[in-house]
């Protein structure tokens, strides 16, 4: 029943790193900034072969986000990069005003989100950033979960006129996206079809869920797994869909549950099919200096978690 | 002569604009918008070089950002006579459903606007991107920004200018609006700037002083010598004095009008210091 194979662990900014690299060479109107984390954000290559089109902001977030919207006016298309807490939280109001309300073309890309940033601790951990740039009109919020869906969504908000916030992370995590598999914003992956239950999950947690599903499989509880990356616009059609199949649903995010993935779907669900929930998710707390693996069995964001919250819900129909 | 007289009258009829604008919602910002009149009016009718109609990317034209975006009613009379848009609108200044909002947006469409502002601080770097663009683009026009001097309480301005001089950012004029007045007194009062001079030439900017900042001539003189001196690897600042509340009486040596409309009576008063020159909308 594998038919997730992985094809060599990666980090996920890896995907970036290689995404935005092939954009400058396919599209002359890609722009690149970085505020003093070149090597974090994998951003060499393209650096390296476009010099001209990339600026170097130093330790100044608030000024990147305003460069990078005036930059949109003459039709360049932006690319920040910074950790996910510099990206959103330290920036919020300059994003709000200069970039969304402005509806400027920029492409807010976010490594070190969540936990697994890990042992520089809770200055760092980003766990709220979904929330943030969730609630800001007209934004699109990705969470990536391998280098592959990294790379291939890269690729894609650059075709896409909008402010978008892409979030992806720092540990090697396994790549099992089809190197070939389009990536279509809003749209989720239904990575298998099951009855028991849907578990619903986003970035680091989609192989946690994969491997989840493998072990609940064995004992008789048949999963239906999507993967959401776009968790706005969310897809909506794919979520209902399947849980009025299943009738219950896990939702799995390195995320806080106030703001993240899980409180989208419950209230898709609550409009159109309410259905029982369980969240795998931060509650409401800060993180701490650890190792990334340390960290997301700490705050219950693994495999067991996932199989705890779906032999729950399951009793919940 | 006769041309300074005719931008005289833009004044005038300006200042009726944003009087009877900010009367009329009884709210706004006649002060700051009143004290920038001249420089709206020059840099729109003499120094910019603009192009038919309005893009947003502004290919082969000069750009021009506002930070300080309360002052959106001298924005908005200067836009509106230059023809961006029908000089009727200006009547549904900060009404329901209107595209001149009580801010500069480009939420609603309105032409001539590129960026919205209001929360102080961030026009320095979005002018800043503009002009980088235009570097990319080989696009030799100038991009030109108006900040407040209060508003230079905000810290990201400070991340700007010394971007700017560091990266060489030789196509931008950026003008301090030196009224000495913000909402809770004198700058001086509230949150001493220092010597801005000294502190933009510290940041490696070229600085250039408009004592006169409301008198066209002055202006005209010093934005062209600010466009002189482009292109030379430096950033260019303008330090220009003004008179918050400038051509009604009651209104000036005071910053009592910084976000406080006139009432009927006070209106009426103002109205007859500024003679119609070009017709009420």
């Amino acid at each position: 029943m594998n038919i997730f194979k992985n094809q060599g662990s990666k980090d996920t900014r890896s995907g970036f790193g290689a995404g935005l690299a092939e954009l400058g060479r396919s599209n002359p109107n890609v722009v690149a900034l970085c505020a003093d984390l070149i090597g974090s954000l994998k951003m060499e290559e393209f650096i390296k072969e476009n010099p001209k089109r990339f600026f170097q902001i130093g330790i100044a977030e608030a000024n990147m986000m305003g460069i990078a919207a005036g930059l949109t006016i003459g039709g360049k298309i932006p690319f920040t990069g910074t950790f996910a807490n510099f990206s959103t939280g330290r920036v919020y109001d300059q994003i709000r005003q200069s970039i969304a309300y402005s509806n400027k073309n920029v492409k807010i890309c976010a490594s070190h989100a969540g936990v697994t940033l890990g042992e520089d601790g809770a200055t760092h951990q980003i766990l709220e950033d979904i929330g943030l740039m969730k609630m800001l009109p007209g934004m699109t919020v990705i969470n990536t979960c391998d280098y592959n869906q990294t790379k291939a969504a890269t690729i894609a908000i650059a075709n896409y006129k909008g402010p978008v916030y892409l979030r992806f992370g720092r540990p090697v995590v396994p790549n099992f996206t089809p190197i070939d598999q389009e990536f279509t914003i809003g749209q989720g992956v239904l990575l298998q079809k099951g009855e028991s239950v849907t578990i619903i999950s986003t970035g680091h947690l989609v192989w946690e869920t994969i491997i989840a599903a493998q072990e609940l499989e064995k004992e008789g509880i048949n999963c239906e797994i999507i993967n959401i990356h776009t968790i706005k616009p969310l897809d909506e059609k794919m979520i209902i869909n399947s849980v009025k199949k299943t009738g219950c649903v896990v939702t799995a995010e390195e995320h806080n549950f106030l703001g993240g993935l899980g409180e989208s779907v419950a209230r898709t669900l609550t409009l159109n099919h309410p259905s029982p929930q369980e969240f795998v998710a931060t509650k409401d707390t800060f993180g701490e200096s650890g190792t990334p693996s340390e960290l997301m069995n700490k705050y219950g964001l693994n495999k067991s978690s996932i199989i705890k919250a779906v032999k729950k819900v399951v009793l919940r129909k | 002569m006769e041309k300074i007289d005719s931008l005289k009258n833009i004044v005038l009829q300006v200042r009726r604009d944003i009087l009877r604008m900010v009367h009329k919602v009884n709210s706004g910002h006649p002060g700051g918008s009143l004290g920038c009149a001249e420089f709206f009016v020059t840099l729109y009718n003499v120094i910019l070089n603009l192009n038919e109609g309005f893009n947003m990317n502004g290919d082969g034209e000069d750009l021009f950002f506002l930070s300080n975006g309360h002052i959106s009613p001298v924005f908005y009379s200067t836009l509106a006579r230059k023809g961006y848009f029908p000089i009727e609108e200006l009547n549904s200044f900060r009404l329901l459903n209107s595209r001149l909002q009580g801010h500069p947006t480009t939420h609603e469409g309105l032409p001539g606007i590129r960026i919205a502002s209001g929360s102080l601080g961030q026009g320095l770097s979005v002018a800043i991107g503009s002009a980088h663009s235009k570097k990319l683009n080989n696009d030799s026009n100038l991009v030109y920004v108006l900040m407040g001097d209060g508003e230079l309480q905000e810290g990201q301005n400070w991340e700007a200018i010394m971007y700017a001089s560091a990266k060489k950012i030789d196509n931008l004029i950026a003008t301090v609006d030196l009224n000495g007045k913000q909402i809770d007194g004198s700058t001086e009062e509230v949150m001493s700037l220092g010597n801005l001079s000294d502190k933009f030439n510290a940041f490696g900017w070229e600085v250039l002083s408009l004592d006169k900042g409301n008198d066209i001539e002055e202006i005209i003189l010093t934005l062209n010598k600010a466009k002189s001196l482009t292109g030379n690897k430096k950033p260019i600042c303008i330090l220009m004095k003004t008179e918050m509340g400038n051509g009604v009486d009651f209104m000036m040596n005071t910053h009592a009008w910084h976000g406080k409309a006139p009432n009927d009576e006070q209106l009426s008063s103002a109205l007859s210091q500024n003679i119609q020159t070009l017709g009420d909308y």
